[in-house]
């Protein structure tokens, strides 16, 4: 694997072994001495062309506890806002010496465009491409997932039988549509919950089921619930009436809450909109993972980095 | 080429039998002992030699896993190797002997990373290396302490090891 831009037609040997890596990194960050030499002398440059707090974050920690170089680019101040392409944009990032390129870009499409352009030899990672893909979110909520449903006998375990909600604006979601691909592929039951008009239109070919309000996925039993961000700068369309509307059949209420299996997770990939598509209480309950997903995001980013290094032997 | 069988199952038993009388003699008590196997095959060996030790001389023997694949030298050289978890006692290292065990040593360098990892999870009293062949070609400053078997090879030949539990089968051969 040379870049790592979409969890699409990665098949699920590579998807447990990235799995099994995390799990690794995961214990490296429990001990006393949390780095390590592996990418020693390498260089990870973020670029960051849309604003970001955990992901970028997530992707320093990760570069910095491999022992890499880390420099960091953000397009507000730089010469973006001079009409620098994103080609010229990389090209100058690699002659001063990025060997990893870290992308998060409005566009969708802007990192497989990098990967396949032929301007640069660095290795391209999405970090979030418009509404397109968020492979590391996935993961990390992959990750998350199986080492909270079968604790010390998830090493080397796909999620077969697992059935999982995703609910929200599964239209503007790219950490939606990362997760479908990879958690389908690492053979879960996938249920996308949405507003009619928050559901993207060409999804007969998703691997999911589809239902549109949130006590009909519920009815059917789940082990996790993944609530997605209402993205108030995607809402410029009348997607639905108003917030408690939304709440009221999307939102994971103490009610529904309540009213699930006792065991059922919840996840949420950041940031969230307390009391709008998660209850505040929920999010703070032992049921919630969003904590585990923010601390997981490093190793799932160390074993990716890890990974694709492998690929610089030819 | 032709293959070899160098060490048979009695073979092996007896030489780890004599490693695990050599690891009592050189400790003569002074600290706690921990095994730490190198995978795959090292694991398996570290265990036998803690039940031999422990046969011979009744005595509390930790033993751990040793993943030294994010130390590797080679890394950026070869193709991503899987890694595997590494586990420590929970009462650490520091202050006890450490004996790294594995298969074969050749040029150094899997030992060398282990020194590293060892470094990262705490400190030792002291660390010892125990290997089952050792096939010579050394590419750094590293010996081992404990040999079950000098085995004088040429570069072009591979060393291969066998053992119950990681492959059916039990021997060390070259070809």
């Amino acid at each position: 694997m040379k870049h790592f831009i979409s969890t699409r037609g990665i098949d699920s040997a590579t998807a447990i072994r990235l799995l099994d890596t995390t799990a690794d990194m995961a214990d490296v960050r429990q001990r006393d001495v949390k780095k390590l030499p592996t990418l020693r002398g390498k260089t990870v440059a973020n670029v960051f062309f849309e604003d970001s707090t955990r992901t970028r974050l997530s992707f320093e920690a990760a570069a910095l506890a491999l022992s890499a170089d880390v420099s960091t680019f953000t397009s507000k101040g730089s010469s973006v806002s001079k009409g620098e392409s994103l080609k010229d944009t990389v090209q100058t990032l690699e002659s001063m010496g990025a060997d990893f390129i870290v992308l998060r870009h409005c566009d969708s499409g802007a990192a497989a465009t990098l990967a396949q352009s032929g301007w640069i030899n660095a290795h391209v990672i999405n970090a979030g491409d418009g509404t397109h893909e968020h492979p590391t979110q996935a993961l990390l909520d992959a990750y998350t997932l199986r080492s909270r449903l079968f604790g010390d006998s998830a090493r080397g375990r796909n999620l077969a039988g697992v059935r999982i909600v995703i609910v929200g604006d599964i239209l503007h979601s790219r950490v939606a549509r990362s997760n479908v691909w990879l958690l389908a592929t690492l053979g879960a039951h996938v249920t996308l919950v949405a507003p009619r008009t928050l559901m993207p239109r060409d999804i007969a070919a998703w691997p999911v089921a589809i239902v549109h309000t949130l006590d009909e996925a519920l009815d059917e039993g789940v082990d996790a619930v993944m609530t997605l961000r209402i993205q108030k700068e995607r809402m410029n369309d009348a997607f639905f009436p108003d917030a408690a509307e939304y709440t009221r059949f999307w939102g994971m209420t103490t009610a529904r809450f309540d009213a699930v299996r006792a065991n059922t997770l919840v996840m949420h990939p950041g940031p969230m909109n307390r009391g709008l598509e998660i209850a505040g209480s929920i999010a703070d309950s032992a049921n919630s993972t969003v904590r585990d997903q923010v601390s997981h995001g490093v190793a799932a980013r160390m074993a990716v980095l890890y990974t694709l290094l492998g690929e610089d032997a030819s | 080429m032709a293959s070899k069988v160098v060490l048979s199952s009695p073979d092996i038993e007896r030489a780890l039998k004599r490693i695990a009388h050599e690891i009592i003699e050189a400790q003569r008590g002074r600290h706690d002992l921990v095994f730490l196997g190198i995978p795959t095959r090292g694991v398996v060996l570290s265990e036998r030699l803690a039940q031999l030790v422990n046969d011979i001389e009744p005595q509390h023997i930790d033993c751990g896993v040793l993943d030294v694949t994010m130390y590797r030298d080679d890394l950026r050289t070869k193709s991503t190797r899987a890694t595997t978890p590494t586990t420590i006692p929970a009462s650490g290292i520091d202050g006890k002997t450490v004996v790294l065990v594995d298969d074969v040593l050749y040029s150094g360098r899997t030992i060398r990373a282990a020194l590293d990892a060892v470094t990262a999870l705490g400190r030792p009293a002291a660390v010892r290396l125990a290997v089952l062949v050792d096939r010579g070609h050394r590419e750094l400053p590293i010996r081992a302490d404990f040999v079950g078997k000098n085995l004088p090879s040429s570069v072009d030949e591979r060393v291969y090891v066998q053992l119950a539990e990681t492959d059916g089968d039990e021997m060390v051969g070259i070809r």
